[in-house]
């Protein structure tokens, strides 16, 4: 059915034809308007045969998750941010124990300096937590992935993050195409867990291993997530079949197949992308893409096979390790390590900076030339960054840095105005 | 046959099962309990907290029939009874991490509730340090939505599992391995501490009990009540650790017993934020008794730290007000 509604109102209704029976809620902005809607739908009946709890934190909304999903009921969680930083603890928890618990990120900034808007950078701190990581490029995509999540996480015994990025997939108001519940019925099988908590047939979940079978235990992980390589597009392949739209799979590709300039990108702004990338084929430049969408695991065979034939790799990437680069970008070089491309790495878009199509266009003729340096920021205000270094070298005292740069910039006296 | 039974004739509170009627006995004098955590585990000699734990799972277990999952924090009790693939559950039985066992507790029943297993019941478990210092956010969210799960707190007043470190349930001038017994105030702080069972009360859950492994009648009765009601329910068990307080093993249950009788652990319930009862003495101990048994206390014997033994006996005084120890004149049989 065809509706025009918010992108976490969207989340919430998906989430909800998945018919979780235990939802924990915690708000952290940007994700809170979809554990709203979920409570809303819980306490009108709408969503039936659901416990919704009000946790005190993202620690104890992972943690009831843990102890929900170890007791055999579809587990539903969302955070965002400083959110999923307070949970770690419980990611890596939930996916040690196969625990098939389904997770919103609303992809938001990790402070200091504390930043409510868009980057990617909060997911990918639990990139290597053992979670399923899939990234939407839209709410539609949102939607779809959400459910598909669910079979996935419960075939495989592997909690799924899925990501969307804050505000600008969360907060806007897009055409949604939702499924019928009877799809969904048909498509999604009740939760049969591998091991539960039952007075019936006592298990012990949870106790120690030592070095004996650790090695194994982690080993046995990743070949879980191997298998995921095959399972996400054969989930997508069941869904579209059913459902009757392509939405999922490992990654995704645009004008990708002659492209000498292949940008490679996750998440919503990989719609600016596309717009650009027609401006410029109308030019007669041979430039693509590629959305990953599971970000872990990471598809190292599709990479390579889209990037067979390019001659120079733009990775354009939310996120920042700071003192080495793009996590993105890394993980490219090392599935394109037998390839001699040239992998540019541009971070974009840090703490909700929009990523403009003249930006981009500037980028991508620099690229076209091979003029960029290995690893690039988009938009950096150089200028800025001088001045606040000139201002360290004279004075040992000089203050927060941040607080030095917006006036440097004029922002604090602006906001006056 | 109703001969009263003397509960003092063998001068201690111990009463023998075989003078009781077959109702009054203990769940562990039953051929039918559950050794739900069953023999053959790694505890310490002397090991309070196992034999507080058992006592408490099995009343637990006779109380819901069997019909009961335990989530248990991170501590000595997870690591004595669980190394894969030996486990001493003889229940369902699930450790996540130190600090969330009151959450995952929470998660359980819910899925009881979704599912319709009414019968089905859920208790949570840890040590000291787990339950009033690292899980404290968790414990008091469960209270805060009255869930219900009954948990228990085991107290050995401090961290044993990682060597015997300071928690927020250590009492004053105990040394630890964080609060050694070195300069001008040996020990742990005088005026720090937190008295869970009363932040428990502040809650306005349902039950709030203390209990001690010395009192093992006591301590069954408890868990049993708390099993009789839904919603947030609490018990903490004094449970003496021969390792981190540097006592005799074979004197934990006569610790237990010395710390009620003085008044630092005093035995109460309460219901629904205000107290319902405590367990009177007939002739408060002084505190030196107890404390001379234990190396952790061993400085404050030594000239000069005589202002410690005094506010030891002034906090146990202080309990006696409080909890309404004293046993009037006339209540005796």
């Amino acid at each position: 059915m065809l509706k025009q509604m918010e992108g976490s109102m969207a989340v919430a209704e998906a989430v909800a034809l998945a018919r979780p029976e235990v939802i924990c809620a915690y708000p952290i902005t940007p994700q809170t308007h979809i554990v709203e809607g979920l409570g809303e739908m819980v306490k009108s009946g709408q969503l039936e045969n659901c416990e919704y709890i009000n946790v005190e934190s993202e620690f104890a909304a992972l943690s009831v998750g843990i102890g929900s999903s170890a007791a055999g009921a579809r587990t539903y969680t969302a955070t965002a941010s400083q959110g999923i930083l307070f949970m770690a603890e419980a990611v890596y928890n939930a996916s040690g124990m196969g625990l098939p618990i389904v997770m919103t990120v609303g992809n938001r900034a990790i402070g200091a300096p504390i930043n409510i808007w868009n980057d990617q950078t909060d997911s990918m701190s639990m990139r290597d937590a053992g979670w399923i990581q899939l990234f939407c490029e839209t709410n539609q995509e949102a939607v779809d992935v959400h459910i598909q999540a669910f079979k996935i996480a419960e075939k495989l015994s592997v909690p799924v993050m899925v990501c969307m990025d804050g505000f600008i997939l969360t907060h806007a108001y897009e055409r949604i195409d939702m499924p019928e519940q009877a799809q969904i019925d048909q498509f999604l099988p009740p939760f049969n867990p591998r091991q539960v908590l039952d007075p019936a047939n006592p298990v012990s979940m949870g106790a120690m291993v030592g070095p004996e079978a650790f090695t194994e235990v982690r080993y046995l992980a990743h070949r879980r997530q191997m298998d995921a390589l095959e399972l996400i597009p054969q989930v997508a392949q069941e869904y579209a079949e059913i459902v009757g739209r392509d939405s999922g799979g490992l990654i995704s590709t645009y004008k990708a197949e002659d492209a000498e300039t292949l940008v490679i990108s996750l998440g919503s702004v990989i719609g600016t992308i596309k717009d650009v990338i027609d401006q410029r084929r109308e030019e007669g430049e041979k430039i693509g893409c590629v959305a990953i969408r599971s970000f872990r695991p990471f598809p190292i065979a599709e990479i390579r096979k889209a990037c067979a034939n390019a001659k120079r790799i733009v990775v354009l990437e939310k996120c920042f390790a700071v003192g080495m680069g793009g996590m993105v970008a890394s993980n490219v070089r090392m599935a394109l390590s037998t390839q001699p491309v040239p992998v540019y790495n541009v971070i974009a878009g840090l703490g909700g900076r929009p990523i403009t199509q003249t930006s981009l266009h500037n980028l991508f003729n620099e690229a076209a030339a091979d003029k960029l340096e290995g690893l690039h920021f988009l938009d950096l205000n150089q200028e800025v960054v001088e001045r606040e270094l000139e201002r360290q070298r004279l004075d040992e005292c000089s203050g927060s840095v941040a607080e030095n740069i917006l006036r440097d910039i004029g922002a604090v006296a602006a906001s006056k105005v | 046959m109703t001969q009263q039974v003397k509960y003092y004739q063998t001068g201690t509170y111990t009463v023998g099962n075989r003078l009781l009627d077959q109702e009054q006995r203990t769940v562990q004098a039953s051929l039918d309990r559950s050794n739900a955590l069953d023999s053959g585990h790694r505890a310490c000699q002397g090991c309070g907290e196992a034999l507080g734990a058992r006592f408490a799972i099995d009343a637990a277990m006779r109380a819901t029939d069997n019909q009961l999952i335990a989530c248990n924090a991170t501590g000595c009790l997870e690591v004595f009874t669980t190394p894969y693939p030996e486990t001493a559950w003889q229940m369902p039985w699930i450790h996540s991490l130190f600090g969330n066992a009151a959450a995952v507790a929470t998660g359980v029943a819910a899925a009881q509730r979704v599912k319709g297993k009414k019968e089905v019941r859920v208790i949570a478990q840890g040590g000291d340090g787990g339950t009033t210092d690292i899980g404290f956010g968790c414990l008091s969210g469960m209270f805060d939505r009255n869930d219900d799960v009954l948990y228990i707190c085991y107290d050995n007043q401090a961290y044993m599992n990682t060597g015997v470190q300071r928690s927020s349930a250590t009492p004053p001038a105990a040394r630890t391995a964080t609060t050694m017994p070195v300069g001008p105030n040996p020990g742990n702080e005088f005026g720090q501490g937190k008295n869970v069972p009363l932040v428990a009360m502040a809650h306005g859950i349902p039950y709030v009990a203390t209990a001690s492994v010395h009192d093992l009648h006591d301590l069954e009765r408890k868990v049993t009540k708390a099993m009789s009601m839904r919603g947030a329910r609490y018990i903490q068990i004094f449970v003496p650790c021969p390792l981190g307080w540097g006592s005799k093993p074979c004197d934990s249950i006569k610790l237990a017993r010395m710390a009620a009788e003085c008044g630092l652990w005093p035995l109460f319930e309460a219901e629904h934020g205000e107290i319902t009862d405590s367990t009177k003495l007939r002739k408060p101990a002084k505190v030196d008794g107890y404390l001379k048994l234990q190396r952790r206390f061993a400085h404050m014997f030594k000239p000069g730290n005589e202002a410690q033994l005094e506010g030891m006996q002034a906090l146990a005084d202080k309990n006696i007000v409080k909890f309404d120890l004293l046993e009037e004149k006339g209540d005796e049989e």
